[in-house]
């Protein structure tokens, strides 16, 4: 039995591992943080937003400022995917950010059917405002 | 003196105090309780007896048709730049002060804080027998310390008396924006106490027999800059109420008190056993996000804010502590509560939209904060600004509840990144073009781009981060009442994108100046110019950072009469690069701006921003990239280099093996440059805060507070369970401060050469 616990990562809870849900590597005890399994990259800010204004004419560009912030990437070790892109100030300890009870887990999937491809919920959050823009369509009689 | 007292002198003494209570000030013990009280009596006795489930349904409809009907009227009717794009909300309570239902279409953090006050008339008022409610009153408030957003929002409350017995209250609010702060448009970044907000109405009573009170209304008018809007949205908002009452009074007759209390008391508690039997779905754990806010407003300095969630069974903790400490002399702070009605807004927006809109939402949870931290700020500081934390709430749970919610095997709602979490619009005020003052914001903070969704890109600009309203207002209407033009607007800000394998929806550009007006300025309230905002979920990207962009000096009016083809597009990028306007000052600042004058022609631009990300970017459809280049939505530059997609600049078409290809050897270059995750700590974690950054909040400890003072550059920290807020220098006495140094070291460098000489 596989449990999914992100677009990433999936837990086995027979052999109680953190898999890649790519490639299937394992990257270590699921009662542990699944990051260890990782490898990890400070990745300078300015590569993924990259400076629109003029670096040359101004200081602020629409880039981050890499004294300020810096992007730890973490990737599988086998396949290469980008399991998470962690924003933090330099130095800052990487978060501990998925720490489940795998007993309760077991339990809980005890008697429930395995999820091998995750479920796509109803759109309800936009549903809600293209029923507020119908509204106030008719609410001041024009079209948006 | 004696140690021992009996009860009756106990109660002698408990009277006397309540009956000499000095000031009633906000009441912690209302203010720090957000969930649904036990049963009344009443209540207990209609739902023992048993309810018809159908009726309910049928009462639940009518009462929501009714809430519906007085949204529309305030929203039709209301003066308020926010009454008329539906920055306002309905709503009703039980007898006790619950919030059990709020208009569909509503803000719900409006109604999720008005309970609040309600609950402080009924525990003050009723019994005071120089203030009473009665049939036919009608209470207001503005002051978020006794519940609300912040400052600038108006409330009409009324209890529904029902053959002579208090059966519920109704509400009304709308964000007016003015209120007679220190900066005009009611949401101060410049305020250093609670004596900088503006006008402070504890709740009070307004309204007799259905009627305003002429002398209470004009002492309102006379504290604020617009005295024609607070009159008119407190008659709009006194009239929504008393037709909602018209409409609950029919439900009365047809269907009976019992029928309509009941409702509202089961609403609630259904509402709240659906929470907890969501609850117990997700897996048993923890959960931890944290997000940083990079400005007070006034200066660049970084605010932590820590969250842990935790299940366990039908629990729900969410723990803040370890958040950065409240300011003293800055805006930026919000109390509990306020904070509070965020997460509730935040819940049903982003993880349960299907859930009832109702405090009973909330009601499960328990939370978990530092005493005077910036979430749970205490005392005489300023909270005009309490957007900024309150925004972070609004989406704090997209990350740690999706990482819960995943593995649910019943998906309610779709899984979104957060939504861009910025106030980016103009705040205004000044003389207009026909003489009379103003103070207020624009539209276009309902403009906020969506996160990206698990299946499918965020919507461009889809709605403000707080609510499901979406209108930014017609430009033609604003011009009419405003001396602001608007030069550029809702052109969807190119390359500012928060990557993924879906992208987050876009944000627009606003590019504004001011003309005809003697006297007009502008102010900003973002953050995000350093450390971007908006977060990327399961491997995608934050959005960029945004900046605000001025050009000064000029007036593009006489510009473009000397040369109408001066600036051929208004595109920030393309005028800040190109710098087009000959003689102007062009700079790129903090999207945190107090307030500031514009002169005729001068130009400020801000953006609306992106959402964050979902997922790889390696994972996103080559298609999809061809079409965000299609709609000039992304530069080339961008599609190589973030996407690595190999296809034909000049026919959009993919080179798919090369793409392959491509792509296969940047995820090789990743795993060769990726460091083992215990190895990259040794080398990357510091025992403090860098020394070049002013950093709030705790570092690798939730239980030890950073600080510094900016003034002396001392950093100091202390322990989280007795935190104090953090007073900062004035920003122009540093600047001061710095030039004065700069000028002694010239003089003593002049003095050097000369005495050479």
């Amino acid at each position: 039995m596989k449990v999914l616990i992100t677009e990433y990562l999936r837990i086995n809870l027979d052999t109680e591992q953190w898999e890649c849900r790519r490639c299937g590597h394992e990257h270590g005890s699921a009662r542990d943080n699944y990051k260890k399994g990782l490898l990890v990259y400070d990745r300078d800010p300015r590569e993924v937003h990259k400076p629109l204004l003029d670096p040359a004419k101004y200081e602020r560009t629409y880039s981050p400022d890499p004294n300020w912030c810096r992007i730890l990437e973490y990737y599988c070790a086998q396949c290469g995917t980008l399991v998470e892109a962690e924003y933090l100030p330099p130095g800052h300890p990487p978060l501990h950010d998925i720490e489940l009870d795998i007993d309760a887990l077991k339990l809980q999937w005890k008697d429930r059917q395995e999820v091998t491809e995750p479920p796509v919920g109803p759109d309800l959050a936009l549903e809600k405002v293209l029923n507020h823009r119908a509204l106030h369509a008719r609410t001041h009689g024009h079209q948006h | 003196m004696h140690d021992k007292i009996s009860a009756e002198e106990q109660v002698l003494i408990d009277k006397f105090l309540a009956d000499n209570k000095l000031f009633l000030g906000p009441d912690p013990e209302i203010m720090r309780n957000h969930s649904i009280q036990p049963r009344s009596s009443v209540e207990d006795e209609i739902l023992k007896k048993g309810l018809d489930t159908h009726q309910v349904h049928h009462v639940r409809g009518l009462i929501n048709a009714a809430l519906s009907e007085a949204f529309s009227m305030v929203n039709q009717m209301g003066a308020a730049p926010g009454a008329k794009w539906g920055d306002l909300v309905t709503g009703i309570y039980t007898a006790q002060g619950d919030l059990a239902m709020i208009a569909p279409h509503g803000i719900i953090a409006f109604a999720a804080c008005c309970f609040y006050p309600i609950r402080f008339i009924i525990k003050n008022w009723i019994t005071d027998p120089t203030v009473g409610v009665k049939d036919g009153d009608g209470f207001i408030h503005n002051d978020a310390r006794y519940g609300g957003v912040h400052n600038t929002d108006q409330s009409m409350m009324m209890p529904l008396f029902y053959k002579g017995e208090l059966v519920c209250w109704l509400s009304s609010t709308i964000h007016e924006g003015e209120n007679g702060a220190c900066e005009p448009g009611g949401m101060p970044a410049a305020a250093e106490s609670k004596y900088d907000e503006g006008i402070k109405m504890s709740p009070f009573k307004v309204v007799e027999n259905f009627r305003l009170k002429r002398d209470l209304v004009t002492f309102l008018q006379n504290s604020v800059r617009d005295p024609k809007l607070q009159l008119e949205d407190m008659k709009v908002k006194l009239h929504a109420v008393m037709r909602l009452r018209e409409r609950i009074i029919a439900i009365l007759d047809q269907f009976g008190r019992d029928a309509l209390m009941g409702t509202l008391r089961l609403h609630l508690e259904d509402t709240e056993t659906e929470m907890r039997r969501r609850i117990r779905e997700m897996p048993d754990g923890t959960t931890r996000v944290l997000q940083f806010m990079d400005s007070s407003l006034r200066e660049n300095c970084l605010q932590k804010l820590s969250l842990a969630i935790t299940v366990k069974g039908e629990r729900l903790i969410m723990d803040f502590r370890g958040s950065a400490p409240q300011f003293m002399n800055r805006a930026v702070n919000t109390n509990i509560a306020s904070f509070k009605a965020a997460l509730c807004t935040g819940l049903l927006q982003n993880i349960w939209p299907d859930l009832p809109h109702t405090m009973a939402v909330l009601s499960p949870i328990e939370i978990i904060s530092d005493r005077n931290s910036i979430i749970d700020a205490e005392g005489e500081m300023p909270q005009a600004m309490s957007l900024m934390p309150m925004f972070k709430a609004c989406v704090a749970w997209t990350i740690p509840m999706n990482k819960l919610n995943y593995s649910v095997p019943t998906r309610y709602s779709a899984i979104i990144a957060s939504q861009y979490d910025q106030a980016a619009t103009f705040i205004y005020g000044g003389l207009t073009q026909h003489g009379d003052v103003t103070g207020n914001f624009c539209s276009d903070i309902n403009g906020n781009g969506q996160g990206a969704r698990s299946h499918a890109d965020g919507e461009h600009s889809v709605s403000p981060v707080f609510g499901f309203m979406c209108d930014s207002g017609e430009q033609e209407i604003n011009e009419e009442d405003t001396p602001i033009i608007r030069l550029g607007a809702q052109r969807l800000a190119k390359d500012r994108i928060g990557w993924g394998k879906y992208r987050g929806g876009m944000g627009y550009e606003q590019i504004a100046t001011a003309r005809g007006s003697g006297m007009w300025g502008f102010m900003t309230g973002c953050e995000g110019s350093k450390f971007p905002s908006a977060q990327g979920l399961f491997g995608g990207y934050s959005c960029p950072s945004y900046q605000l962009l001025k050009i000064k000096g000029i007036n593009i009016f006489e510009e473009l009469r000397k040369d109408p083809k001066v600036v051929e597009v208004f595109d920030i990028v393309e005028l800040m690069n190109k710098q087009p306007i000959k003689g102007g000052q062009y700079s790129s600042n903090d999207m945190g701006m107090t307030f500031e004058l514009c002169n005729e022609g001068e130009i400020y631009m801000i953006c609306q921003g992106s959402g964050g990300g979902y997922g790889d970017v390696l994972e996103r459809d080559p298609k999809l990239v061809m079409k965000d280049l299609a709609e000039d939505l992304m530069s080339h530059e961008n599609a190589r280099d973030i996407y690595k997609v190999v296809y034909d600049e000049k026919t959009l078409i993919v080179d798919e093996q090369a793409t392959a290809e491509l792509r296969a050897q940047t995820r090789l270059a990743r795993i060769q440059r990726g460091k083992p995750f215990e190895q990259f700590c040794i080398e990357w974690v510091k025992p403090e805060p860098p020394t070049n950054v002013p950093y709030f909040g705790s570092w690798n400890d939730n239980s030890v507070i950073w600080t510094v003072n900016p003034a002396i550059g001392l950093r100091s920290n202390m322990p989280a369970s007795a935190m104090s807020g953090v007073f900062m220098p004035n920003p122009k006495d540093l600047q001061i401060l710095q030039l004065q140094a700069q000028n002694e070291a010239l003089k003593a460098k002049l003095a050097a050469c000369e005495s050479k000489a």
